[in-house]
């Protein structure tokens, strides 16, 4: 059993499944952070971007959906981890296990 | 929060700060039903499994509500309307910053610490590198998060009830506290979970009811309820105001916001209550999507509440508009409708107090007492007493400290709460899941670094030098009002120095096996 574990640890199979899974997380945490403190940024650099009307005729400015498409697209990362995580992360790790516990 | 006067009271017309019918016919009903649930609980929870972590029975689906649950403070649903009602678009960008921390939590512990730990986070921190300096150090910054936290509930919580029923401040404090400990002592983390579910579910139907009653006035168009604001209020209200003045401090706020989350030690403890690692990372697609809609939501209530009640009616029953959303409740659906929003709000404040107290609790007796104190010895019964105890020590502690600082500024708390938590919490954390180094020393430097310095900081800042001490504008000695850039980037670079300059081969042997746990779940519980 010892051995199994040292071995499988060893594995490229192991090693690229810690690998993928630092990968995924990292790149969705770069579009949360670029979406977020874009977001942020923006708002402390030029106030007056979201201030400008999306219409002539109508009040809403360009903040209102802006802060509403934040709160969607930090929902949808959550949305493809958790599909990506079932899709590919999950098999590996059922293959994995099988493969350590003689299963 | 100032006192309403009866001056102010009396000249708009309103049976808020009255104990009406419908009101305490609400709150009955709920207090009624919760306690029922925890009868039930009860007689399910006998041992420390079943204390800390509902058995681990608890579904993704009913976990992502509980989150939500116990993450929607009554802070965040009355302070955010009233926000938007009073600042306008303002309110909109600090609602933002609330949901941003979920996402993250996903991506970096969620699954983790599921695998890794048994009860509390400090499990998970501690998993490979040496128990007793590690858990107390982890349960400083885990209790000191909790504490200050829970006197930011308690005390708005007093104010909100006093304004919402007209019951005295203390009365508010003992009675929240006599509930929360009935769940709590009782019912344990499965009367928590249920009662947050409750509160989640009544909290997302009763603003949703006032969303569609108000866009209903507006023939379901946004576009007329914002010029109905604009016309009354100006442009102004839809631009960004003064809440964003210099990018820095917006980013430090930001990453206390985003990070303290993954530090919070009462949301962590929700993801033991899961049966695996894929059940803790659905939970929070779950609770993302709960608390992203009440986020996108609430702003459509405050500026409903600007537009319909007006701005002069809800600053003069509280000047910080706590009172918008249940005004626009009134003039939307009369008493009764108030009465649900009211007693919503109640519950709450409860369920969220019930999880930090089950957080701290869990803290003391599980690993200070257990592991500490007691070197890991301890029976399956002892422990469950010990952590009643600790219950019931932090329950009476909460109402006192509630108490004690009424009528105080305590808003930054809230603020303070997260900055420990990203600063002393998180780091260690994720270096211990992830990083082979890490070693006890750096552990503990870490994360007591972060904890003095999120408390030294926020002290000699404007928040707390001059908006509670009352120094002269411009004395403070540290220019960021929430310090979590330089705390948060301190405790890493000290975890890494400490780690690198000392040697814990147990800890770096141990972090291979580890793995086989955090990514297979192999030996998990």
């Amino acid at each position: 059993m010892q051995k199994n574990v040292r071995d499988l640890l060893e594995s490229t199979e192991f090693k690229g499944l810690v690998t993928k899974r630092a990968t995924v997380s990292i790149v969705l945490l770069v579009f949360l952070f670029v979406s977020y403190y874009g977001f942020i940024l923006l708002i402390g650099f030029d106030k007056s971007f979201l201030a400008q009307k999306l219409s002539e005729t109508g009040v809403t400015t360009l903040g209102i959906p802006l802060a509403v498409a934040v709160i969607l697209m930090a929902w949808l990362l959550t949305v493809i981890y958790v599909v990506w995580a079932n899709m590919v992360y999950d098999p590996e790790v059922r293959r994995l296990r099988a493969l350590l516990l003689g299963k | 929060m100032p006192p309403v006067t009866e001056q102010a009271a009396g000249a708009v017309q309103t049976s808020l700060g009255h104990p009406t019918l419908p009101s305490i016919a609400f709150f009955l009903v709920i207090v009624a039903i919760t306690l029922v649930i925890t009868y039930w609980a009860a007689k399910r929870t006998k041992t420390t499994k079943e204390f800390y972590a509902a058995g681990r029975s608890v579904s993704a689906f009913q976990n992502g509500l509980a989150l939500a649950g116990d993450y929607m403070s009554a802070a965040s649903f009355l302070g955010i309307a009233g926000m938007v009602a009073l600042k306008g678009y303002d309110g909109m960008i600090y609602a933002v910053g609330w949901l941003v921390g979920w996402p993250a939590l996903m991506f970096l512990v969620a699954e983790p610490l599921r695998n890794l730990g048994k009860f509390t986070f400090a499990d998970v921190v501690a998993f490979r590198l040496k128990q007793t300096p590690v858990r107390i150090a982890a349960a400083i910054g885990g209790i000191l998060t909790v504490l200050f936290y829970t006197i930011a509930q308690m005390v708005g919580s007093g104010s909100l009830i006093k304004l919402m029923f007209g019951l005295p401040y203390e009365v508010a404090e003992v009675l929240v506290g006599v509930i929360m400990l009935a769940y709590v002592l009782f019912g344990g983390m499965l009367a928590t979970t249920w009662v947050q579910i409750i509160k989640a579910v009544l909290l997302l139907c009763g603003v949703s009811v006032m969303m569609i009653i108000v866009l209903a006035k507006f023939n379901f168009s946004p576009g007329e309820l914002y010029s109905a604001v604009v016309t009354q209020y100006g442009q102004g209200a839809l631009e960004p105001g003064g809440l964003i003045t210099s990018p820095i401090d917006a980013i430090s706020l930001g990453l206390a916001l985003m990070f303290g989350l993954l530090g919070l030690p009462h949301i962590l403890q929700r993801f033991f209550t899961v049966p695996d690692a894929k059940a803790a990372r659905t939970s929070v697609l779950y609770a993302t999507g709960f608390i992203g809609y009440f986020y996108i939501i609430i702003p459509i209530v405050g500026f409903g509440a600007a537009a319909l009640v007006g701005r002069q009616v809800i600053t003069s029953i509280d000047k910080g508009g706590n009172m918008a959303a249940p005004l626009l409740a009134e003039f939307l659906g009369g008493t009764p409708f108030l009465g649900f929003i009211a007693a919503v709000a109640f519950a709450t404040i409860l369920a969220v107090v019930a999880g930090l107290t089950l957080a701290a609790a869990s803290s003391f007796s599980h690993d200070i007492y257990v592991h500490v104190i007691k070197n890991g010895n301890c029976t399956e019964q002892e422990e469950v007493r010990a952590s009643k105890i600790a219950t019931l020590l932090f329950g009476i502690v909460a109402v006192c400290l509630g108490i004690l600082f009424k009528g105080q500024n305590v808003a930054f708390m809230v603020g303070l709460a997260f900055a420990i938590a990203c600063s002393a919490n998180f780091p260690a954390l994720i270096l211990s899941i992830f990083w082979k180094r890490f070693t006890t020393a750096g552990a503990v430097c870490s994360i007591l670094t972060g904890a003095f310095l999120a408390v030294g900081l926020i002290i000699i800042s404007p928040t707390v030098w001059v908006d509670v001490f009352k120094n002269p504008k411009g004395s403070e000695l540290f220019a960021l009002k929430n310090p979590a850039i330089v705390s948060m980037t301190a405790s890493f670079i000290v975890g890494w120095i400490v780690s690198l300059v000392t040697k814990d081969e147990v800890a770096q042997q141990k972090f291979e096996d580890e793995k086989i746990r955090t990514y297979l779940g192999v030996g998990a519980e």
